[in-house]
């Protein structure tokens, strides 16, 4: 059952000179065209693609930050028009507010989330989603005393404490030294497989969406990106890193994936866009 | 041998106040030197020359009998040593009052701090209002920027005629110029604070759906407030700039306008005791602001 659909969703942005772009059209410079994907209730998908191909904007689109210019998306059966509790986003910059402690930014969420709740339920609940994420004895340092493995289980305890509808996790790993991101990645892992989340993840680590998701989209390069295949991820849950990469379906995906990133999508790209 | 493991020793904070004492040695001694008294040389001069000379009040018999320059009649700028003699003199008797215009030095540091901190507190509350409120609209940015760019380079000072006609008290008058001195640092950094912060805090904001009333004070004011401090700061050192002239102009009772007395007095001395002693209460008041600036700004 689909539960959040992304429906011919096209992206352009007005040109800086304000006339028309080289393919001709009023719209101005197109950032990808036609996005069509469908996300299942429970589902995590990732979309995967070279930086600049507008995977983030896609990401910032399902968030309600940005409106598409074509196209639109539907969660649950509503329309998304604008930001809103039931889509949380876990940022690759952590955005977490400096002057506040790791507990105060997940605090103000849960606040945000349940207005009618008393100081200590908000306090429980809090202090909850830290020590799931492995924060205890950190809880009152402030962002920038903390590493960014760390600032980012503040990030996700911030997402998770909303219950969101869906989390969106735009390349929330970049920042993260390799070792801690396997980490990082396992204990997502572990909370996804407990709160049973829609996840939509945009990344440009193979690796990293082969652990992580049901289904792995794959973008062409910008401009004009297209969505141009999706593949599921047979790997049998629960993963780990370790027993992962010694399935021949993770060998096989992780080189088709690669051919795609290295090769396909520039091919896909320019016969999508060849004027014939 | 651990030597090699020792770390670089961390500069010590001793040897920076080792230098600064020495340059204050230096500059006390060749004050000194090039402030000191000619002695009084009577050879070539006339009993009656002597006895105009010692009429006029230009030199003094000494206990033994001897002539020199009259101390009073001081040559040239007055050596350390004059200072620190008024130094002792005005602080031993901080707060007395005879007359209208000679009142402790007690006195003066707080009605010229009251009419500093009155002026800027009250710019820094309006200029924090307008900042804000321009650095969230761009419409009203654009509209308001017009009037704050011509009045930004006005010189307090050129308001001072018009305030004393318009309120006509010199009190008001001083304190209104402070407020004019420290509005528009403040206006500007605030406003480029509010309208330049991290678009993923107001983004966080809007995905927590969080009020109005909720995000100005939760994310957009502290996001804001490094920028809104370092405004202050700029308005602070101006709003101390103007506190001065303003005091001498209108004749009010202050640090600023004990120069002033002096100079009307001829007392030298106490011209460059006042000047230290501006010194002394900006360093008071800025260490003062800047343990209210910790409490506002984090560590990004």
């Amino acid at each position: 059952m689909t539960f959040l659909s992304i429906e011919r969703v096209s992206k352009y942005f007005p040109l800086q000179d304000g006339t028309t772009g080289w393919t001709g059209r009023q719209e101005g410079f197109c950032v990808f065209r036609d996005i069509d994907l469908r996300i299942d209730r429970g589902e995590f998908v990732t979309l995967i693609g070279h930086s600049g191909c507008g995977k983030s904007t896609l990401l910032n689109i399902i968030a309600g930050f940005e409106q598409a210019s074509a196209g639109g998306v539907i969660l649950d059966g509503k329309e998304v028009t604008a930001p809103g509790l039931d889509r949380m986003v876990v940022f690759q910059s952590f955005a977490l507010m400096p002057w506040l402690s790791a507990f105060d930014n997940v605090r103000l969420a849960v606040r945000a989330a349940h207005l009618q709740w008393d100081k200590a339920n908000v306090r429980d609940e809090t202090q909850r989603y830290l020590d799931m994420m492995g924060l205890k004895g950190s809880e009152y340092k402030k962002p920038a005393f903390l590493s960014g493995g760390m600032r980012q289980r503040v990030g996700l305890a911030r997402a998770f404490a909303v219950h969101p509808k869906v989390l969106l996790l735009d390349e929330p790993f970049a920042q993260i030294d390799a070792l801690t991101r396997g980490v990082i990645q396992e204990e997502l892992v572990r909370m996804w497989t407990v709160m049973q989340h829609t996840v939509f993840m945009v990344t440009h680590d193979v690796d990293e969406a082969l652990l992580l998701s049901d289904r792995i989209a794959l973008m062409t390069n910008g401009p004009e990106a297209r969505l141009a295949e999706t593949v599921e991820v047979n790997i049998p849950r629960p993963r780990s890193r370790e027993t992962m990469i010694d399935t021949t379906e993770y060998t096989r995906l992780r080189n088709h994936i690669l051919h795609f990133l290295l090769r396909g999508s520039h091919v896909f790209a320019a016969r999508e866009l060849s004027p014939d | 041998m651990d030597t090699a493991l020792q770390l670089p020793k961390a500069p010590g904070g001793w040897q920076s106040v080792m230098i600064s004492l020495v340059l204050l040695g230096g500059f006390v001694a060749v004050w000194h030197l090039a402030t000191r008294q000619p002695t009084f040389d009577p050879r070539g001069l006339s009993p009656l020359q002597l006895q105009q000379m010692e009429f006029n009040g230009d030199i003094v018999r000494t206990d033994n009998g001897q002539y020199s320059y009259n101390p009073e009649k001081a040559r040239g700028l007055p050596g350390p040593w004059a200072v620190i003699m008024t130094a002792v003199e005005e602080f031993s008797s901080p707060f007395h009052k005879r007359g209208t215009n000679d009142h402790g030095i007690g006195h003066l540091i707080r009605y010229t701090v009251v009419r500093f901190a009155a002026g800027f507190l009250a710019a820094s509350v309006v200029a924090i209002l307008i900042g804000v409120v321009i650095g969230l609209s761009r419409t009203l940015y654009r509209a308001l920027n017009p009037f704050i760019q011509v009045l930004k380079p006005i010189s307090p000072l050129a308001w001072m005629p018009l305030l004393l006609y318009t309120v006509r008290h010199p009190t008001w008058t001083a304190i209104l110029v402070v407020f004019l001195a420290s509005l528009w640092p403040t206006v500007a950094n605030s406003a480029f604070g509010v309208s330049t912060i991290r678009k993923d805090y107001l983004q966080v904001a809007s995905l927590l759906q969080l009020s109005w009333f909720h995000r100005l004070v939760k994310v957009v004011l502290p996001a804001a407030a490094p920028a809104i401090v370092a405004g202050l700061r700029i308005s602070f050192g101006s709003a101390l700039v103007a506190v001065v002239p303003a005091e001498m102009l209108l004749g009010e009772l202050g640090v600023g306008y004990l120069t002033w007395i002096e100079w009307n007095n001829l007392h030298i001395a106490g011209i460059l005791f006042a000047i230290l002693v501006i010194g002394a209460v900006g360093v008071a008041l800025d260490a003062g602001f800047n343990r209210l600036a910790r409490l506002v700004t984090y560590p990004e």
